[in-house]
């Protein structure tokens, strides 16, 4: 079956791409655009290992095909740091400690992410519940609690 | 927040060690940098992809793969054909052996398919589309056979044999007749007959826990490149690249150092990563197909062919005097290995009853194989199976004796000199602290709401140590490059700097620490047994103290003194002694700056093996709610209290702490493989095998014990490994506590829970 042509926009910028049918949103990040920081953890949407934003929404990149991605607009892990000055929340889970692995990382960063941009002051239940889409073997999840915490702290205090 | 019972690190003069710095490789994790397994791209890559057997049981007669090697983009179909058989060998991974002549077997299945998602052919393909149609085109002729899940039924004499020249080891007489049990192990001390005579009360109970999957949200991957002249490089994710590569050059009949194996970062393992499933058929398919060839297991794979641990049937006796002293225990373990030999029943024997201080003990061990994915290492493995039929009994033998749990754990904890009944004299450990720790809690003393129960359990695991060999390169700007084989799966570079700092007396931020390959250092065992720290630790302080040395040589050249007339203080060398005259001390940097002039490069090189890896004793305590309308067990107050020895970074133990607390979490609420009467798994996916989410647990609090190792130069034990054993026996114990109702099978999911309250509601009717 012959590719279709996409044009679209990942982190601001102006991408094309050629992809079969049946390529997710994910696969053509990560195989096509080389864009490898969003994951496959299950390409069943129940991991949240490959959270992007699509049109400013929090999406599973594997639950989106590809060729749906014309003239619409991408963020991914790749575009969260503003040159070299990371975003609150990168900085804040280094400092709490809040990865082991960091295979669930990127994920976990775009949605919490989305979450303070709609909620900027979530309780502890609210974090818990917004981020219970993505999952993490490693930590707990304390850790990971206690940084979006304190990052939705500073973001309002500055 | 958490706690600590800390050594003084100020009055031991520590400066980086039990500090809490950024660790080396964060950035690259949060900001998508970082490369995992499915991460790497080389040019002219295949996509090879694996056709896994949809029967538990089946002979396979024939396989025909023309179709699939005529369809245009097919560059490579293999199959058993294409894999060298192997004699029986039992090889170390892990904690655990191996056996070759299975590993063939389980990569790809030879004379039958053993388990639902058992390999039978791989194709190597221009994309993943056409490997995708090409596997479709593979025409494979299975006769079924009757095949069993259950460890009990595969016990039975009637049941289906998977391997007919089974006879059980450790028998005796030895049987004459195949069977599914491959072997039978024992330990023991003293006479449980009269100790169980001496005891004034007996409590025992059988358990059955159901095989759970270790869960890393990263599923197996490699790029295999094997090239004209016989040599291949293989980038994958392990917890082990030096095990890696001796697997792959045994089955593909290679020299061991054609083979460069480098690690990826990890994405989770816990043990599950210890073992080879993609990398000798990725290697293969390049060989057949004269290119690169990338693997990628799906979840589904991930679930029906990699891991689990075991499920077993657990039958558990302790007697006790009434004032609360255990005169006698026995315990019997049948676990299951899976579709070959080599469960973690002997390690479950062995830690068993570790945390007590008993005269009577006899443990019996049965592995036994089912039409189930090989089992792999998770975590501990074997312990927290024994162990949590053991806690139960613990606990309902101190609530029949009225005596608080944790009195009656610490009448009977192991201590130093304790004889364990698998075997040594435990030198210091910290059960007691642990115990004591858990009483001064204020989580123990808070009162308990309505529906609410408080449960509390004790763990051990060994901890090993092993071949490992670190370098560490002093830069001519006096920084350091340390290079360690042993994978980073949760923050190991971390720790290993600021050993590497604290020895060489620099800055944290001026020792970049990687994870070299197999081509860059000696052997290297693999990070497990929670060895890492312990042993890669070990050998960067001896690294760091042989560069130190070299470092006060070139000193003493500068300064033309003699060479034991200069130590090393602060980062610095120093003269010292009368003959060493009057010179101002120099930095580590100012003499690296001139190694070109006296001497050349310094370098510390360590190749040891590792002894003295000191066990590690963890308590939990936990407090849980019970949805009485719905069967839910809510997780209410969770805390863990362990001994580190020595935490090197704190807030990585603490992660230790809380995330095996959660896996545990998981293991005794929701976990569970769950098989159909056709013997395939149904919940191969993360919907339907429900891994605890944020939503599911509340904070963990930790409290980090620190009785130090004796062995180890900062006091280091491992400690990745026993907080997943108290979790299950500690929710069973709170479980009881709030509804009086003693569970004896894990999960205890909604369900089950409901079903045994309305059972005793209906009883008291």
């Amino acid at each position: 079956m012959s590719k279709t042509h996409v044009s679209t926009t990942i982190n601001g910028d102006p991408v094309e791409f050629l992809c079969e049918p049946e390529q997710t949103l994910l696969d053509v990040l990560r195989d096509e655009l080389y864009l490898t920081g969003s994951k496959e953890g299950c390409a069943s949407g129940d991991c949240g290992a490959c959270s992007v934003m699509l049109d400013g929404r929090l999406v599973c990149s594997c639950l989106v095909l590809g060729p749906e991605l014309n003239g619409r607009s991408v963020e991914t892990i790749e575009g969260m740091a503003k040159g070299d000055q990371l975003h609150p929340l990168q900085q804040k889970f280094l400092e709490h400690a809040a990865l082991q692995c960091g295979i669930c990382t990127p994920g976990f960063l775009v949605a919490a992410k989305a979450l303070l941009e709609k909620n900027p002051d979530p309780t502890e239940t609210e974090v818990r519940y917004w981020l219970a889409g993505n999952l993490c073997r490693c930590t707990g999840y304390d850790k990971i609690i206690r940084a979006v915490l304190d990052t939705a702290s500073e973001m309002r205090g500055s | 927040m958490s706690q600590a019972l800390k050594m003084d690190d100020k009055a031991q003069g520590l400066k980086w060690v039990g500090t809490r710095p950024v660790r080396p490789d964060g950035v690259d994790k949060v900001t998508g940098r970082a490369k995992f397994g499915a991460d790497f791209n080389v040019p002219g890559m295949l996509t090879g992809k694996v056709l896994r057997s949809p029967h538990p049981h089946a002979l396979i007669r024939s396989i025909d793969t023309s179709k699939a090697e005529a369809l245009p983009g097919v560059k490579a179909v293999i199959t058993r054909d294409d894999i060298q058989d192997m004699a029986s060998e039992f090889v170390p991974a892990g904690e655990m052996l191996v056996n070759y002549r299975d590993m063939v077997r389980n990569v790809m299945a030879r004379e039958k398919s053993l388990y639902d998602g058992h390999a039978v052919a791989a194709v190597a393909a221009t994309s993943a589309s056409v490997a995708q149609k090409a596997l479709k085109l593979i025409k494979v002729e299975y006769e079924p056979l009757p095949h069993v899940i259950d460890v009990l039924e595969a016990m039975k004499p009637d049941a289906p044999i998977l391997h007919e020249d089974m006879i059980t080891e450790g028998m005796d007489p030895k049987p004459t007749k195949a069977s599914n049990v491959s072997k039978r192990v024992e330990f023991g001390l003293g006479d449980v007959e009269s100790g169980f005579a001496k005891a004034e009360v007996i409590i025992e109970r059988a358990f059955d826990t159901k095989p759970v999957h270790q869960g890393y949200i990263e599923p197996h991957a490699c790029v295999a490149s094997y090239t004209e002249d016989g040599q291949a490089e293989l980038w994958c994710s392990t917890q082990g690249h030096f095990v890696v590569r001796t697997h792959c050059a045994r089955m593909l009949g290679m020299d061991v150092s054609k083979i460069r194996v480098t690690a990826s970062e990890i994405g989770g393992g816990f043990g599950g990563k210890t073992v080879v499933y993609l990398e000798p058929l990725a290697l293969a398919l390049s060989k057949k197909s004269g290119a690169p060839v990338k693997m990628v297991m799906s979840r589904d794979e991930v679930f029906r062919a990699t891991g689990p641990t075991s499920g077993a049937h657990v039958w558990v006796k302790i007697g006790a005097t009434k004032d609360g002293r255990i005169t006698a225990a026995e315990a019997e373990l049948k676990y299951q290995a899976g579709a070959f030999q080599g469960s973690p029943v002997q390690p479950g024997c062995m830690c068993a009853f570790a945390p007590y201080d008993l005269e009577n003990v006899k443990v019996v061990g049965y592995d036994v194989v089912t039409n189930r994915p090989k089992v792999a290492a998770y975590r501990a493995p074997g312990g927290p199976i024994s162990e949590y039929g053991v806690e139960c009994v613990i606990d309902e033998l101190a609530r029949k004796l009225d005596l608080d749990p944790v009195d009656f754990r610490l009448k009977n904890a192991a201590k130093e000199g304790t004889h364990a009944a698998y075997g040594p004299k435990f030198g210091p450990i910290g059960l007691v602290e642990t115990l004591d720790a858990v009483k001064a809690h204020d989580h123990y003393k808070t009162k308990l709401g309505p529906n609410q129960g408080r449960g509390v359990a004790s763990g051990f695991w060994f901890n090993i140590g092993g071949e490992t060999c670190v370098a560490l390169n002093i830069n001519e700007d006096g920084s350091a490059t340390l290079m360690a084989g042993t994978p980073d799966i949760g923050g190991s570079r971390a720790s290993l700097a600021l050993m590497a700092a604290e020895t060489l007396g620099i800055d944290y931020d001026k020792v970049r620490p990687i994870i070299g390959d197999t081509s860059s250092l000696g052997y290297t065992f693999l990070t497990g047994g929670s060895r890492a720290t312990f042993s890669s630790g070990m050998a960067t302080v001896e690294a760091a103290q042989e560069a130190i040395k070299e470092l006060c040589v070139r000193a003493a050249k500068i300064w033309e003194i003699p060479e034991d007339a200069v130590v090393w203080e602060d980062g610095h060398a120093k003269p010292a002694g009368k003959n060493a005259g009057d010179f101002e001390p120099m930095s580590l940097a100012d003499i690296a700056k001139m190694a070109g002039k006296t001497g050349g490069p310094i370098v510390g090189y360590t190749k040891i093996n590792a002894q003295g890896a000191a066990p590690s004793f963890g308590t939990h305590l936990v407090d849980v709610e019970v949805d009485k309308e719905l069967g839910r067990v809510t997780i209410v107050r969770y805390t863990v209290v362990q001994d580190a020895g020595k935490a090197v970074h704190p807030s990585y133990v603490e992660g230790q702490y809380q995330g095996g607390a959660v896996q545990g979490i998981g293991w005794a609420l929701n976990e569970e493989y769950i098989y159909g009467k056709d013997g395939r798994m149904q919940n191969a996916g993360f919907l339907d095998y429900r891994i605890p989410v944020a939503s599911d647990v509340p904070m963990i609090d930790t409290v980090i014990v620190e009785v130090p190792n004796p062995r180890h130069p900062y006091g280091v034990r491992g400690v990745g490994e026993t907080p997943i054993i108290p979790p299950m026996a500690a929710i069973a114990n709170a479980v009881a506590d709030a509804l009086g109702i003693r569970f004896s099978e894990l999960p205890m999911s909604p369900p089950k829970v409901l079903k045994a309250i309305e059972a005793a509601n209906g009883a008291g009717d």
